[in-house]
């Protein structure tokens, strides 16, 4: 006969412990789910359903009539062309935005981490200084530079200011995750005759996709979010999604509907949503690995 | 001909100095190893000679030329780091062509000589493979390929086989040294494990706080420490030292209470002199048994602990109540407690003088 431990192997499901756990984790989740619920329920409804005035019943008749209208036709203040304008704005903000940032952070983190240069550590700390800086501050500072410019009220300008205002996380974002991989990688390279860029480009970058999905997520998330820059540099034609769907939720003429209002909000949400769904295995990688550390 | 020459090579990180005006020549074809405890500025100096640091002062030349100022990858040097430093994302292939690559050298011939680096190296079969999909050894083999390919003239070699298990490492450096002989190019090798040191070298430095202690062939440095950190320093276990003070008389004698040693055959650097010394004998030229009656000097012991390491015996005991070790034979047999009767040649002794802690 085989030897056997003694007794019963520990408990699997039922323990108070895990009771408690799945509780608290239980409650948690319906706290969180509950108002994402009631707003695809309501966007789903007619306005005499929602009239009603129960707000957790399903829809009776299922209609998809108010997105459709969020979409194409909702008024954002003199235009009644829906989201989907400011959804084209958001993503020609976006994307540069989100390129130009992480390429130059990426070089500014690399720089930093392995090319120790005279003063880099008093750059480094100004750089940090500035993410403590409220971005109010520097609001109209930035509004005169822009002008100055010549770019003021353009998508040009709400993409430069991004891309400063991504400086600092993403650079120590990146300085970070460089700092954390084995110096003698860096050290072969050179014995190599690799230089500043070969280095970074064939050494580097290859090894370092989940820190630069953290950053692409920080940032498309941050600047989709966003809706002070938006609002101020990009000029009224070019309002991000943000700020059209304020305009169509905050509009007080005629009837609240509550519907479309909640069919649009799901519509501009959808986008960073749907990048933490695709990539939320490498943000955590990614965390763990640059973020915390130095 | 000198292949490197270090002049007054100085660095400091801010206020530390790490290495302090450091002359070093290595000669052509010269396996040279820099030995030292962690923190002795051994790797520091690699660094440098690599081109990895900036020097503070001081100059470097390579094959006659003063590479103080120049990149690592005009220096004409090949590099083998601890960690392997290979690039994970790289196939073998990969990493060993990367350096020649970056050289512009014509593909046929970086087909050709990752050929004969692989075959020198018996690591044909990975050549598609990656790092990962490597055995510690195998990446370390493949990190010499690398500074193999290059064709350089100097090898450096930092640690390489310290992340290895003891086995591979003893197989790894009858390697290293088998390669040395068939290239005969010069080779630099940075380790603090003292049996790497003594088998691979043509010559040793032994480096304490950023300077050379002493620089000799294997024998010299185990033979004839010039001091008593040196002394210390090699050998495992230590050397047994016992303080005291050197007669001048009649005959020339070790003394301190209880002992009294006849240094009758020990060869002074220059005359005797009268004085507090400092008596240093190894553990493993201490002897026992018959051969005792033949030794110039005889004494009793008291065992402490004794520790059986299969081919020798490592005894811990007291003479005249001071820590005394010897290493017999492995099939000798003491107990704990138990007097025994030792002996050694003073001929085979090092003495340093109490203050200096120099070689007498």
């Amino acid at each position: 006969m085989a030897i056997e431990p003694r007794g019963t192997r520990p408990g699997r499901m039922l323990d108070p412990t895990r009771i408690m756990i799945y509780g608290v984790l239980i409650v948690a989740a319906v706290y969180y789910l509950l108002p994402l619920y009631v707003m695809i329920v309501t966007s789903m409804k007619g306005m005499p359903e929602i009239r009603l005035g129960n707000i957790f019943s399903p829809p009776v008749e299922v209609t998809f009539e108010p997105w459709v209208k969020a979409w194409d036709t909702a008024c954002t203040g003199l235009y009644c062309e829906g989201l989907k304008v400011g959804f084209w704005n958001s993503v020609q903000i976006l994307i540069p935005s989100v390129i130009i940032s992480i390429m130059v952070a990426s070089v500014n983190g690399y720089a930093l981490a392995n090319w120790r240069f005279r003063g880099s550590e008093v750059f480094f700390t100004i750089l940090i200084f500035g993410s403590f800086i409220p971005y109010q501050v520097m609001l109209y500072p930035l509004v005169i530079l822009t002008r100055e410019l010549g770019i003021f009220g353009s998508l040009y300008a709400v993409i430069l200011i991004h891309t400063i205002f991504g400086m600092p996380i993403l650079t120590l974002l990146f300085r970070n995750y460089f700092a954390s991989l084995p110096q003698e990688l860096f050290k072969a390279g050179r014995v190599d005759g690799a230089g500043f860029w070969g280095i970074f480009l064939k050494i580097m970058v290859p090894m370092s996709l989940p820190i630069f999905v953290v950053a692409v997520i920080l940032q498309v998330t941050g600047i989709w979010n966003d809706f002070l820059f938006g609002v101020i540099f990009a000029g009224t034609k070019n309002f991000p999604m943000t700020v059209q769907l304020n305009n169509i939720v905050n509009s007080t003429q005629g009837v609240k509907e509550y519907n479309v209002n909640m069919a649009a909000t799901i519509l501009t949400g959808a986008v960073p949503l749907l990048i933490y769904f695709l990539s939320g295995k490498y943000f955590v990688r990614g965390i763990a690995a640059g973020a915390v550390k130095g | 001909m000198k292949s490197i020459e270090i002049k007054e090579l100085s660095l400091s990180f801010g206020e530390v100095k790490v290495l302090k005006q450091l002359d070093l020549d290595i000669g052509d074809g010269e396996f040279l190893v820099l030995l030292g405890a962690s923190g002795c500025g051994k790797s520091t100096l690699l660094n440098c000679i690599a081109g990895l640091l900036d020097v503070t002062d001081g100059q470097i030349f390579i094959k006659g030329k003063n590479v103080t100022w120049e990149e690592p990858k005009d220096r004409g040097i090949g590099m083998v780091f601890q960690s392997y430093a290979l690039y994970p994302q790289m196939t073998v292939e990969g990493n060993l062509s990367f350096g020649l690559k970056n050289q512009k050298v014509p593909k046929a011939e970086i087909a050709q000589r990752i050929e004969r680096a692989a075959a020198i190296l018996q690591i044909e079969p990975l050549l598609k493979r990656k790092p990962a999909e490597l055995s510690g050894g195998q990446r370390q083999r493949v990190a010499i390929g690398r500074a193999l390919v290059r064709d350089v003239d100097v090898f450096l070699f930092d640690e390489p086989l310290s992340n290895l298990d003891a086995k591979l490492r003893a197989e790894l450096r009858v390697e290293i040294k088998r390669l040395h002989q068939r290239l005969e190019n010069t080779m630099i090798y940075v380790t603090h494990d003292q049996i790497e040191a003594l088998t691979l070298a043509d010559r040793i430095a032994i480096m304490k706080e950023g300077s050379v202690q002493q620089l000799a062939d294997p024998h010299a440095i185990y033979n004839k420490p010039v001091n008593k950190y040196v002394a210390g320093f090699i050998g495992s276990p230590g050397m047994n030292f016992i303080e005291g003070a050197i007669e001048t008389g009649r005959k020339t004698t070790f003394q301190t209470d209880g002992i009294k040693i006849d240094l009758g055959n020990y060869e002074f650097a220059e005359e005797a002199k009268s004085g507090k010394a400092i008596f240093g004998i190894r553990p493993e030229h201490v002897v026992v048994g018959a051969e005792v009656a033949s030794q110039p000097y005889k004494t009793t012991v008291e065992v402490e602990v004794v520790e059986p390491m299969g081919s020798d015996t490592l005894v811990w005991s007291k003479l005249q109540n001071r820590e005394f070790r010897f290493r017999v034979d492995g099939q000798s047999d003491f107990e704990a407690g138990s007097k025994v009767k030792i002996g050694f040649d003073p001929l085979r002794a090092s003495i340093f003088d109490a203050a200096s802690e120099v070689r007498i």
